[in-house]
């Protein structure tokens, strides 16, 4: 019946071939589908047949391993007949076709169906290769392609406890996944000396290997199967050339894919050396009526077994069957992938084959962790990685290699963990063509399209363009390009800083200064919402300082200050605080040190010298911070900010006046600077370092500003840090005289307390810059924004304003009510108990104050 | 039931409404229990609450030293040691589900500062 209707079907195209041209496509997989896809969007006239090899039409074969956690093949299916026939696409199942007949151009099934062409898309995919291995034809040894063969592997899965696979390649191990979570004891035996040998290097593959074994894998490397015979525990024994063997129950061949052409062979179409359809830039064959696409076409020597290529493909055969642009071009092979829960990611040239090819690599072998960078000869491109254990890198060293990014100075820091320079691609470095979603071919400028086209949301741009709606990865880097795009057309994108405020830290700062703020109270009323929160209170406390420099405790401020700030100390784990005056520069008197030592020693406090270059007097309750902070100023101490973020210390060396190599008086100058900035509130704390010469023994370049002297004057380094991820500061300006040194400094900081955000130090800040120490230069040196005098302005007013917080506070008695513990009664707080160690203080562990009587309680004072 | 618990519920008169810090807080001594209080200005309405000064995670008498503000909806104060959220009506710990702490009763009468025990 079929060939009836069929003929019937011929005679219509026949009829109606003056004006409609015949396109026939052989073959109904991904590509297949994607390319009538593609041409019904093309809208252009083409009657289109489709001749499905298989008894199915197309659907997902990448997923084809969710069907053992549970998909179905209607789940997997990419369409159904009723789809193509509403897009008037004829579309034969069970349609193997046997025959080509070039000269009168019609192409004949296995049934005898006759189908008409006036051009002819093969589309036949690849078929599974099965070494040739005597016993390899057995009942359970099996390949892994079809929807049909993953029925045929549960129902032999489920006769077996035993499962080899062999290959030990990307769909080998994935297959291999599939066995195990089958429940089977699995093994992968590999011809290679190591796994994934094409995407991997050694190091790379035997740390995946180690991994696999881990989750209950076993992995034999270099075993060269010579027979499958029959077993004696179970149903089958493969033996290998070294002499060793292994039982199993089934055999799964996954040792790579040949491509399906031997219509192409027998009809005289230019075949590969190693077989694959050769084809063009517009994907012809030798043919110009016949085109190739997906896993059966050879490009330039090459077959690609990914979709992503495939697609491309498919795109050019439909651009040029309608004289559109668009050629093949090649295609990325990078994966990244979850293999049995192992972080898998190869980009580019992973092997470093590229002549001149240099490599960096990072393992951390307690974490399971291995990265490898390639990058060319002149160290400025990347040409390939390798990632096992922790793929995060992958997005961003893709970017660089797909898109030829010019590398940073020190490209390992694209690969090391605790790079916090790790240089961000912001928006911006990507040019116009550059892919941000590989599975739905999606360039930045289709993106900027589409704005351009009234989409303001990721949301809309999702679905107009399709980014990120394939495998995600591209999900970050999606809108990192959208936010960018929309802010430069001026499109608000949410950065607010909590929610109370829809403002970032450097609006609000604005709005304070502008319409003359002075109270968070004025503040939330204009532009907050609810009460505020531990986030917005001393972000605004912080700009407040910044903006009127006013007494911090002032009563309407009182609520808003991190308790550090609130009791002038910084908190530490039992409720108590520590007291830490400053000490510019790190010069103190005798006089002042026997004065730290007759108040800890009144006071019982434990005392360290602290990493800033100064004495630290911890264990104080709250009720004694008054008296003694009172002891403290009378003796001429201040405050030390130790508890804010402001100006911390400036760190010194000697300098020139003691040290024989100094060129500089670098303590006079570390006091002089720490003098001048040390009432500054500001985003985050602020360090300084002063060296007296190149020697550098103040580790000024670990600073937020680091200052060396050198002959003629100074250096001045701005964003370095210490801490979690350190960071060098960068060379900002030399051999600078006294004047511009504290010229510039006014501005950096200054700057930075107005734009940068909450708790971001120098570095990030700088960083975030867009045009980073380049554009901050500028800024500073070049007045390219003309606010250079109003930053100084400002400096210059926060200096003239200092007061010491503690000497302000032990002067009033409405702010010294604060420093008590009980509103109604004298008693401290039992629960802070010290025992002695070391000759001091420090405080009880719980099970010392349990056994209780031997601590030692504070006398109240 | 409302004559019994007025029978059972003691009012304790603890401090003076001076003594309070508006949006902010202090503690009280009360039977050897310290209890955190915190007097809440919010939209034009005064709030007083109650609830115990140690921090259950940061094993510290420091809960009224905390921040107080709003977080989805709730009057919360945020521990200065580790900044976990606690609701000041109900001493339920929004980060953690197995947390909580004890809350009080609070009554203002002739600028005397009250809180209940049981
Ligand atoms: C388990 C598995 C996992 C994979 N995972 C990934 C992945 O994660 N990422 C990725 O990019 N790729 C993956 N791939 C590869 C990807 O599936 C292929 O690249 C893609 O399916 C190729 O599409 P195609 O249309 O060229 O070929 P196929 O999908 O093989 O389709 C070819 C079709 O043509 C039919 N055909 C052949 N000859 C004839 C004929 N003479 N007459 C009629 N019909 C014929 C065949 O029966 C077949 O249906 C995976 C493959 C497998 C098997
Ligand atoms: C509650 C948290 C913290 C407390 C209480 C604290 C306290 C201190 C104190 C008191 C000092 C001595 C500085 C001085 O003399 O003024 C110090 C130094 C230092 N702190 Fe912290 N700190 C904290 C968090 C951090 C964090 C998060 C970092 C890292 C980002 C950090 C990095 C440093 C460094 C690098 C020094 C040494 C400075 C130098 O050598 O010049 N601290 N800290
Ligand atoms: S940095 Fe130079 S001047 Fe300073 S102590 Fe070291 S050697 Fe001396
Ligand atoms: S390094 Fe850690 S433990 Fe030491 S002072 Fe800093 S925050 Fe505390
Ligand atoms: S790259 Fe996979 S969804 Fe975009």
């Amino acid at each position: 019946m079929g060939f009836f209707l069929l003929k019937i079907k011929v005679n219509e195209m026949t009829l109606s071939s003056q004006q409609q041209q015949r396109i026939v496509i052989i073959g109904n997989g991904m590509v297949g589908h994607h390319f009538v896809e593609q041409l019904i969007n093309s809208k252009a006239d083409y009657h289109i047949t489709v001749l499905s090899g298989e008894g199915r039409l197309a659907y997902d074969r990448v997923y084809l391993s969710s069907y053992f956690t549970g998909k179905t093949a209607a789940d997997l299916a990419l369409t159904d007949e009723k789809t193509y026939k509403q897009w008037g696409v004829n579309a034969v199942t069970g349609a193997w076709v046997t025959d080509i007949d070039r000269t009168h151009q019609v192409v004949t099934t296995k049934d005898g169906t006759v189908y008409p062409y006036d051009k002819l898309v093969l589309a036949t995919g690849s078929y599974p290769f099965v070494p040739p291995i005597p016993g390899n034809e057995q009942e359970h040894c099996l390949v892994y392609r079809t929807i049909e063969d993953l029925e045929s592997i549960s129902a032999s899965a489920a006769q077996s406890k035993i499962g080899v696979v062999v290959g030990g390649g990307l769909l080998g191990l994935e297959a291999a996944n599939a066995l195990k979570s089958a429940g089977l004891e699995t093994h992968v035996v590999e011809f290679a000396p190591q796994l994934m040998a094409v995407q991997l290097d050694a190091m790379g593959g035997s740390l995946l290997k180690d991994k696999i074994e881990a989750l209950g894998v076993q992995v034999h490397t270099q075993k060269a199967t010579e027979i499958i015979e029959a077993g004696e525990q179970c149903r089958y024994r493969m033996k290998f050339s070294d002499g060793s063997h292994l039982e199993t129950d089934m055999v799964l061949f996954s040792a790579g894919i040949r491509p399906s052409d031997q219509l192409a062979r027998e009809f005289e179409l230019a075949v590969g050396e190693r077989g694959g359809i050769v084809i063009d830039n517009q994907c012809k064959t030798s043919d110009p009526n016949i085109y190739a696409i997906g896993e059966c076409a050879l490009w330039e020597k090459r077959i690609y077994g990914l979709v992503a290529p495939g697609y491309a493909m498919a795109r050019a055969a439909v651009a040029s069957l309608t004289n559109n642009e668009g050629e093949f071009a090649g295609a990325d092979m990078s994966t990244k992938l979850k293999l049995m829960g192992v972080e898998v990611g190869s980009i580019g040239d992973a092997h470093g084959n590229t002549s001149g090819a240099l490599v960096y690599t990072y393992h951390d072998q307690p974490a399971g962790v291995y990265k490898k960078l390639v990058v060319d000869e002149a160290k400025a491109q990347v040409l390939g990685a390798v990632l096992i254990g922790d793929t995060s890198d992958y997005d961003t060293l893709l970017q660089y290699a797909l898109n030829n990014i010019a590398l940073p100075d020190a490209p390992e820091a694209l690969i090391l963990p605790s790079s916090g320079d790790k240089p961000l691609l912001g928006a911006d470095a990507l040019g116009d063509s550059a892919t941000i979603c590989s599975c739905h071919n999606v360039s930045k400028g289709d993106i900027v399209e589409a704005i351009e086209g009234g989409s303001c949301s990721l949301g809309d741009i999702k679905s107009c363009t399709k980014a990120s709606t394939g495998c995600g990865g591209c999900s970050a880097l999606l809108k990192n390009v959208v936010d960018a795009e929309l802010e430069k057309r001026g499109v608000e994108v949410s950065k607010a800083i909590c929610e109370h405020f829809n403002h970032t830290r450097q609006e609000l700062y604005h709005l304070i200064q502008v319409e003359n703020i002075e109270t968070f109270d004025a503040l939330l009323e204009k532009h907050g919402k609810g009460l505020g929160c531990e986030i917005c209170k001393p972000a605004a406390a912080s700009i407040f300082a910044s903006v009127w420099n006013d007494y911090i405790l002032r009563q309407a401020h009182q609520p808003l200050q991190d308790t550090n700030d609130t009791y002038l100390g910084n908190m530490q784990k039992d409720g108590t605080y520590s007291v830490v005056p400053r000490v510019a520069g790190g010069e103190i008197t005798p006089d002042k040190l026997i004065l730290l030592g007759e108040v800890a020693k009144e006071y019982n406090l434990y005392t360290k010298i602290t990493g800033g270059q100064r004495v630290d007097l911890f264990g104080a309750r709250v009720e004694q911070l008054p008296a003694i902070w009172q002891k403290l100023v009378a003796g001429g101490f201040e405050t030390g900010h130790a508890y804010a973020k402001s100006l911390r210390t400036v760190k010194s060396c000697v300098g020139s006046t003691w040290c024989r190599f100094g060129v500089q008086d670098s303590v006079g100058q570390a006091i002089d600077l720490e003098n001048r900035y040390k009432g500054l509130r500001a985003p985050h704390k602020i360090k300084f370092g002063v060296s007296g010469c190149t020697r550098e023994c103040a580790e000024a370049q670990g600073k937020d500003i680091g200052i060396i002297a050198t002959e003629n004057g100074w250096n001045l380094y701005v964003c370095g840090n210490g801490g979690m991820k350190p960071r060098h500061a960068d060379l900002f300006a030399t051999d600078l005289d006294d004047a511009t040194l504290v010229k510039y400094i006014d501005r950096v900081l200054m700057f930075y307390t107005k734009t940068a955000d909450r708790l971001q130090r120098t570095s990030v800040w700088m960083e975030n810059l867009e045009g980073g120490l380049d554009y901050l230069k500028s800024v500073v040196i070049d007045d390219s924004l003309g606010i250079c005098d109003d930053l100084e302005a400002q400096m210059q007013h926060i200096t003239d304003s200092y007061q010491c917080e503690w000497k302000t506070t032990i002067e009033s008695p409405e702010a010294l009510k604060r420093f008590r513990q009980f509103v109604n009664s004298d008693e401290t707080d039992s629960n802070i108990q010290f025992v002695t160690e070391r000759d001091q203080i420090r405080p009880a562990t719980s099970a010392e104050k349990y056994v209780g009587q031997q601590a030692i309680p504070v006398d109240i004072i | 039931m409302q004559a019994q618990a007025e029978v059972l519920t003691t009012w304790n008169d603890v401090c003076h409404t001076d003594d309070l810090v508006t949006n902010s807080g202090v503690c009280v001594l009360l039977e050897g229990k310290q209890i955190a209080l915190f007097k809440i200005q919010i939209e034009g309405n005064t709030q007083y609450f109650g609830v115990s000064n140690w921090d259950p995670i940061g094993q510290a008498n420091v809960l009224y030293r905390g921040i107080v503000g709003t977080l989805q909806g709730n009057i919360v104060v945020a521990s200065p040691l580790y900044k976990e959220h606690y609701v000041l009506a109900t001493g339920q710990c929004l980060e953690r589900d197995d947390v909580s702490i004890q809350s009080y009763e609070v009554r203002v009468e002739q600028n005397r500062v009250f809180i209940a025990t049981l």
